[in-house]
């Protein structure tokens, strides 16, 4: 499957479905990171930044009534490809959604659970805490 | 040559054949010796050091100072009086901050560094700065990842009341050419500390010969378990150094108007210590002295020495960190290509690296990188674990 800027979530399922080589899979997790539109240099600033010592991930998040919209980036591809399946998940999606989404089991089906894993320190779990609680924020409104 | 002698001793090595442990500046791997000290510790003599009427007590006690007695003869400290425990090199450089830093340094007094430093050998001075007014100067460091000298030597005539130095830096491997640099900084009257964590697994030390005053080590790095380290420091300054923390074991006689302190090392050990830390890691100095010395440094050398050619022939890559002197640590760039992504697909491949910042930020602001993949080697890696290393590198560098 070529690689473009969206992915449905069961696209990147079934795609992954077919991977038996690491190399594939990770092929394809830089192609999706390759392929995602990249932050504008003027949001890459500090406030958009998400900690992560080994990688960084900038994040702007926007609410469009009751859909979030996320612009995520990061200086890393396989981090931009694993932003993608983040996004698949829960771009343009209301709070409640998002809230209730297993992003972990997520990743565990796609056997990726280790990027979520604090000791990486690639920004991915940071990101993924912080847009939860943005979400939170917003859904107790 | 295939496979070290010294591979067998360490049983990780032979439980997990899925990888090619390439992160022994993080930590090293355990041998047999160790292992099986901390095992017989607590099978047969755990109990309290330092007090207790029984016989458990008076053999753990005999077995945590017989310990102390081995770091010292290591490290060739006077007496064993100037081995301090502590958690590691960390916790070491902290309490010299804490504990000497406010004797030897006042406003507007210099503490000297230099760029190639771990954070834990930059953050307790920036401490010690705001606590006392110090002024905190860093040493620069050249394209090729040694010290600056004509810097260095500029930044002594501000007369540092303090100069702390690594003794191989933990992000390139470049080794400090401590025999002049020491002697340099003593002959302006600053007291003189060595972060020497990434040094004793690799090379004998010698404190008396080095002049330093104080010398920092862990000895997870050195095949010891983790939680354990030691600050040597001499025993004039050792003295005059108030306690840093307080509580039991570090008291001679405590009433509530007054207490007065137990003698050296105890003076610096409140509450109850690492007991088999220390013994696990006694049997690891043990177990290194059993080996030649010379030898091990050998084949050190010649594995840095096949890692740097192997990968300078990669195309695209860059070694970060170019001194004359190293230790077995190789930094490195693909061009274009972020270390994070390159770790991550070695990682796929079996070949366990760092990557990142390596905690010196301020070295990879003056070299103008934002971080490297770091490959570091030990006496129980093989020529075959670096041709896993570049093969992996290249496969690597296709996918990126």
């Amino acid at each position: 499957m070529p690689a473009t800027a969206a992915h449905s979530l069961d696209d990147i399922r079934s795609t992954f479905g077919f991977f038996d080589a690491w190399q594939d899979k990770y092929a394809f997790l830089i192609d999706i990171g390759k392929a995602l539109p990249p932050l504008p240099e003027a949001d890459r600033t500090e406030d958009n930044l998400v900690r992560g010592c080994q990688s960084q991930v900038w994040l702007v998040p926007q609410f469009d009534g009751d859909t979030l919209h996320l612009t995520i980036d990061s200086d890393a591809h396989i981090v931009r490809g694993l932003i993608a399946i983040v996004l698949a998940a829960y771009d343009d999606r209301p709070p409640r959604q998002i809230l209730d989404f297993d992003i972990e089991g997520l990743f565990d089906d796609l056997d990726l659970i280790g990027h979520l894993s604090p000791t990486r320190g690639n920004g991915l779990r940071a990101m993924v805490a912080e847009i939860r609680s943005i979400a939170q924020e917003h859904a107790a409104l | 040559m295939t496979e070290p002698a010294w591979r067998s001793d360490f049983p990780l090595l032979a439980n997990r054949r899925d990888m090619v442990y390439l992160d022994n500046a993080a930590t090293t791997q355990k041998p047999k010796a160790v292992l099986d000290a901390l095992a017989r510790y607590y099978r047969g003599t755990n109990a309290n050091v330092h007090r207790g009427a029984h016989r458990l007590s008076d053999e753990a006690t005999a077995a945590f100072e017989a310990a102390r007695e081995t770091l010292a003869r290591r490290i060739n400290a006077r007496s064993s009086r100037e081995v301090l425990w502590t958690r590691g090199t960390t916790e070491a450089i902290n309490l010299v901050a804490a504990a000497h830093g406010p004797l030897a340094v006042g406003d507007g007094d210099r503490i000297l560094i230099t760029e190639m430093e771990h954070h834990s050998n930059i953050v307790p001075w920036q401490q010690l700065c705001q606590r006392t007014g110090a002024v905190l100067k860093a040493a620069r460091v050249l394209p090729s990842g040694e010290i600056d000298r004509d810097d260095f030597a500029a930044k002594l005539e501000e007369q540092p009341r303090i100069v702390s130095i690594s003794h191989v830096s933990n992000a390139l491997g470049t080794v400090n050419d401590l025999s002049s640099l020491v002697p340099s900084a003593k002959a302006v009257g600053a007291t003189v500390v060595v972060d020497g964590a990434q040094a004793v697994a690799h090379f004998d030390i010698d404190v008396q010969a080095l002049g330093c005053d104080f010398y920092a080590f862990s000895g997870h790095k050195m095949y010891g378990p983790t939680g354990i380290g030691v600050l040597y420091g001499r025993e004039e300054l050792l003295e005059e150094m108030p306690p840093w923390q307080s509580g039991g074991e570090m008291i001679e006689r405590v009433r509530i108007e007054e207490t007065t302190y137990a003698t050296l090392p105890f003076k610096f050990e409140a509450g109850t210590p690492d007991i088999s830390g220390a013994i696990g890691l006694a049997a690891a100095v043990d177990y290194l002295d059993d080996l030649d010395g010379e030898a091990i440094e050998a084949h050190e050398a010649s594995l840095l020495a096949y890692a740097s050619a192997s990968l300078n022939q990669v195309e695209g890559l860059r070694i970060v960190g170019t001194a004359r002197a190293k230790g077995p640590v190789v930094s490195f760039l693909l061009d274009g290509s972020h270390p994070h992504d390159v770790g991550t697909l070695l990682d796929q491949q079996g070949v366990a690296v760092r990557t990142g910042h390596h905690c010196a930020m301020p070295l990879m602001d003056a070299l103008g990188v934002a971080g490297t993949v770091r490959a570091s080697f030990s006496l129980y890696n093989s020529l075959e674990d670096i041709d896993k290393l570049s093969g992996a590198v290249r496969t690597a560098r296709t996918m990126l």
